[in-house]
């Protein structure tokens, strides 16, 4: 299989062409540095993400805590996630990095709070 | 079954400045429209300015009415506290063939029995107004010529004759009207049926349908649309007078001139159409306006521009301004044709049509009780420093800036919600204190504004409309 | 009225008044003061819930909340003031004097040593590029509906076009979607991507967002909701091409379509305005035409990187508290930065040339996206200060920094050279 990634390392926006099945990566080609190898040949095997959103406030008119994923999290589970943050709700008070949720969806990574919210 | 003497047909000027008329006398009247808010179509997307009535068609209803209307306005606005400003106008002459003209114009005015219009050199123009075109060969001053607020007038005329009586139904669209005998019986309404002795159809642009529900459909309605740019307060190039083209044999052509808050306004164009709803802007009609307004003010610079908006102006075909009233349709008054002169005439309008309804038996008491006066909403922004502290102690609401662009605080919000016909919606709020209006369009205050409506009418975010049923704000929460 | 006395005055407590008002604390003022608008510390990252922010001052990529954040620990420690909920109504220059409308203390007088502006920048609008069609609801600036949907609460909508590529408007495209919505396209009036590279991989292509390169939205319809937009390609003067005009329909548009610094207050008080920018003409103390009364971030120009803002703030901080404080140098002349080839716009544009030599970096953008340039800056012919880049492009700040002991003449132009091949 064939991918085409455009790496995201720095603005060059190299256009990486990578060869490989599931985990085994036979080629990497188009790449201009050693951080883009190792970038296009993660986002070929495992691409993942930062999943940055909100949880609500319980008791709070309408308040919201941003969050976020304290590692990125796979690609693939991003909707799976929100699925979980949506009915999730917080008490207050909460302190940056404060775990909401600990191991999203079961990739062993936590939802923490990006933001200090006393009362 | 809802009562009445009469049923005024539409909340634009026209119908408002009637229903004040009304209300100094012992009569009941409802005022009926479709729409959510007072104000109308016409009344509101319009050039806002109040005419002398110069360039009528000197013997008709429309250049009596328009010339006995503009002396109102001062002691008017007084009255209800309406903004309000004598800043005249010019008619620069460009060109040679231009310049042949003014005689003409002048001589029309003067028939108009507008007696005020004068010649200018171009020198003595240029001197009133440095950003005008150089190559200016001289041209007309017309002193009475004036801005307002078309919106606080419509409101004020609306709030004045509520508090003496006049009941208001919104968001009501009338569906037809039953006579019996030659003579007016009822209205039926979306929001039921009204017993009533007197029609007053100053419907605008659906006037025709309405005069269709009683046979009286001699007329079409014609949409003309006009569209129009709002420039920043900041704009590089600024008027201080209203600065009109020479009219040509097709068009009257488009102005430029300053609103009552200090903007610049540039249109409009003129573009009939058959539709009554289409009022989209479109980039051949924007064009237009900035080639035109060139010739007048070259340095105008549209990339200010912080809006645009049309306005559908009501014209009838057969054209004129009418006022009708049948033999053998007792308590039907018509009016049609009233156009881009409507918002200027509403004030004489509300007086002729009482007289004529008076001319044809309908017998009116004096109120002894009527109130003359309405105070408007107190503007934090046009206020001292010392003024300002005064009101933030009397009331810390004014200390909450809600919308920067124009410094509007939540105090003004809340009394724009809170009194007698009320805002209900975004740009209901932003018709009377102005939080929107300004450089941003609301992209700060706007989502402080849905919040402070959803609170204040006690309902949810999701049923906050911009304007009528259907325009809803937001779809729902996130969480 | 409420009486306040500080040395230097803050206006605005987001990211580019918080690194000002830190580093006019570390300079030594005694009392710092910022007037906030809104009801908390934080400025527009409030809303910035997303990752990328801080990757060149801390080395780590965080979010809006977490940069901010630090700096407000920062402002706490050391002592800083602040008054929230306080619109500024009113700067006076000449009795350094600010007055703020605070529901709490009522109108407020401020009386400062100095002045910082650091007001922040607002959005370009629908009616700003001019957009023709009808008024409907469901018509945003992006920064409006992210700050519904991260602050309120509030979802905006459900089909969504955007019209422009750059991060804001590609960051809600992923917001959206993320929460629900079917964001149908990104429009993009010009040829190339506005945003970074990296937003539109992970904020377009993970979630198959199609981008319209070359397009623009030439109608909107809709009389009470919007129903959709018609999108046409442009030729190369951005003219649309009517004949492949296609409908779309969707209940919301958001325009992502350019900041514009927020000057009236500055503008009023009679602050120079550069013309290009819309923000105040400073100099590298980021003094402007006032000499008590400073600038920082996104009021001066729009700036792409937070890092580059806190940067410059922290400079506009340290010269507002000197000032204040009576010990900023003398200037022996004052030398004119000019734009040469393909530099649209300086900042600072005058740079003060003091007893002692300093460092200091010009920063600009360029007009139009370029491979292989040279970044020049040269007194008369004399170049005294220049840098390669793989690529330069509107969207992405540069700089090159020089040393003012180098300079001779009253005036420093720079500009960007096609590298030689």
């Amino acid at each position: 299989m064939k991918k085409e990634i455009i790496c995201t390392v720095c603005p060059r926006g190299c256009h990486i062409d990578v060869v490989g099945e599931g985990d085994v990566i036979s080629s990497v080609e188009g790449h201009g540095c050693k951080r883009g190898l190792e970038y296009a040949s993660a986002e070929f095997a495992h691409p993942v993400r930062i999943l940055t959103t909100t949880v609500k406030i319980a008791g709070g008119a309408n308040e919201l805590l941003p969050v976020r994923s304290a590692k990125p999290v796979p690609k693939e589970k991003l909707f799976d996630c929100m699925e979980v943050i949506r009915s999730t709700q917080v008490e207050l008070p909460v302190a940056s990095y404060d775990v909401i949720i600990s191991d999203i969806c079961g990739t062993g990574i936590d939802i923490v709070a990006t933001k200090t919210v006393k009362n | 079954m809802l009562k009445t003497d009469v049923v005024v047909i539409g909340a634009g000027a026209v119908g408002c400045a009637i229903a004040r008329e009304l209300s100094k006398y012992e009569i009941n009247v409802i005022v009926v429209d479709k729409n959510e808010d007072v104000g109308g179509d016409a009344s509101k997307s319009n050039s806002a300015i109040i005419h002398t009535g110069y360039d009528a068609t000197p013997g008709t209803l429309e250049s009596q009415l328009v010339v006995a209307a503009n002396p109102m306005y001062e002691k008017l606005c007084k009255d209800l506290d309406v903004p309000f400003a004598k800043i005249g106008a010019i008619l620069p002459a460009i060109t040679d063939e231009q310049f042949e003209k003014l005689p003409e114009i002048k001589e029309k005015a003067f028939r108009n029995h507008v007696y005020d219009v004068e010649f200018l050199t171009g020198e003595q123009l240029l001197a009133m107004e440095p950003n005008l075109n150089p190559e200016v060969k001289g041209g007309l001053y017309i002193p009475r010529e004036s801005i307002i607020d078309p919106f606080i007038l419509v409101q004020a005329y609306a709030e004045n004759a509520h508090a003496n009586g006049v009941e208001f139904l919104l968001n009501t669209k009338v569906t037809g009207i039953k006579t019996e005998n030659g003579k007016i019986k009822s209205v039926e309404t979306t929001n039921g049926e009204i017993e009533t002795t007197y029609v007053i159809n100053s419907a605008g642009l659906y006037c025709d349908e309405i005069a269709e529900m009683v046979g009286k459909a001699e007329y079409k309605v014609v949409a003309r649309k006009g569209q129009f740019y709002i420039l920043d307060k900041n704009t590089s190039c600024k008027v201080e007078h209203i600065v009109l083209p020479i009219p040509t044999k097709v068009t009257k052509g488009k102005l430029m001139c300053p609103t009552i808050h200090g903007n610049m306004l540039v249109g409009p164009t003129a573009e009939d159409q058959e539709s009554k709803v289409d009022k989209s802007t479109t980039a051949e009609g924007l064009n237009s306006i900035a080639v035109d307004v060139r010739n007048l003010v070259p340095n105008v610079n549209l990339r200010d521009t912080i809006t645009q908006y049309c306005g559908l102006r009501p014209n009838r075909n057969p054209e004129g301004l009418h006022f009708d009233m049948y033999e053998d349709l007792e308590g039907y008054v018509n009016l049609s044709g009233v156009r881009s002169t409507g918002l200027t005439l509403s004030a004489a309008m509300g007086k002729y049509v009482v007289q004529q309804m008076m001319y044809h038996g309908l017998n009116l008491k004096l109120k002894e009780n009527f109130i003359s006066k309405r105070k408007g909403i107190v503007k934090f922004a046009e206020c001292t420093l010392e003024e300002q502290a005064a009101l933030i102690q009397e009331n810390p609401l004014y200390g909450n800036i809600i919308c920067r662009c124009e410094t509007i605080t939540e105090a003004e919000i809340l009394e724009a919600i809170h009194r007698p016909l009320g805002a209900k919606s975004m740009d209901a709020v932003k018709r009377r204190v102005r939080a929107g209006m300004g450089r941003c369009q609301g992209g700060f205050c706007g989502p402080k504004v849905i919040e402070i409506l959803a609170r204040e009418l006690q309902c949810d975010p999701t049923e906050i409309n911009k304007n009528n049923a259907g325009s809803y704000m937001v779809t729902g929460t996130t969480r | 009225m409420y009486d306040v006395k500080c040395d230097v005055v803050i206006i605005g407590g987001g990211p580019a008044g918080l690194a000002a008002a830190v580093a006019a604390k570390e300079e030594g003022a005694a009392n710092v003061l910022i007037l906030e608008r809104d009801n908390a510390l934080g400025g527009i990252l409030q809303q910035c819930i997303h990752p990328g922010f801080g990757l060149t001052k801390f080395k780590e990529e965080l979010t809006g909340p977490e940069y901010y954040s630090r700096f407000v620990v920062k402002a706490e420690e050391l002592g800083v003031n602040y008054m929230l909920n306080s619109m500024v109504l009113q700067v006076n220059p000449e009795t350094n004097e600010v007055f703020c409308a605070n529901s709490e203390h009522g109108l407020t007088r401020v009386q400062a040593g100095s002045i910082v502006l650091a007001m922040g920048c607002r959005e370009r609008t629908r009616a700003n590029i001019v957009t023709p069609g009808t008024r409907p609801s469901g018509l945003y600036t992006a920064g409006a509906a992210q700050r519904l949907v991260n602050r309120q609460n509030i979802m905006v909508g459900k089909k969504v076009v955007i019209l422009g590529s750059g991060d804001i408007g590609m960051i809600m495209a992923r917001r959206m979607t993320l929460e629900g919505a079917e964001v149908v396209m990104v429009v993009e009036l010009m040829d190339y991507l506005a945003g970074l590279t990296r937003n539109r991989v992970q904020c377009l292509d993970d979630f198959g967002i199609p981008l319209k390169l070359a397009h623009t939205i030439t109608r909107i319809e809709g009389n009470e909701r919007v129903t959709g937009v018609w999108v046409a390609p442009v030729d190369e003067n951005k003219q649309p091409d009517k004949s492949q005009e296609e409908f779309v329909a969707c209940d919301t548009v958001l325009f992502s379509v350019g900041l514009m610094p927020e000057n009236e207050l500055s503008r009023k008080a009679g602050v120079e305005i550069n013309p290009i920018t819309n923000g105040p003409v400073v100099n590298q103390y980021m003094q402007t035409s006032l000499p008590s009364v400073f600038a920082c971030g996104n009021v001066v120009h729009v700036n792409d990187l937070v890092d580059n803002v806190s940067e410059e703030s922290a400079r506009a901080g340290k010269y507002a508290a000197k000032y204040a404080m009576k010990t900023l140098a003398d200037a022996k002349r004052e030398v004119k930065c000019v734009t040469g080839r393909n530099v649209r716009y300086l900042c600072p544009q005058t740079i003060q040339v003091t007893e002692e030599a300093e460092k200091v970096s010009l920063y600009f953008r360029v007009l139009w996206p370029e491979l292989g340039a040279k970044l020049i800056a040269r007194c008369g012919e004399e170049v005294i200060a220049q840098k390669k880049e793989f690529r330069v492009n509107p969207g992405e700040m540069c700089h090159v920094t020089v040393d003012t002991s180098k300079i001779t003449g009253d005036e420093i132009v720079v500009e960007v050279l096609k590298e030689e091949a």
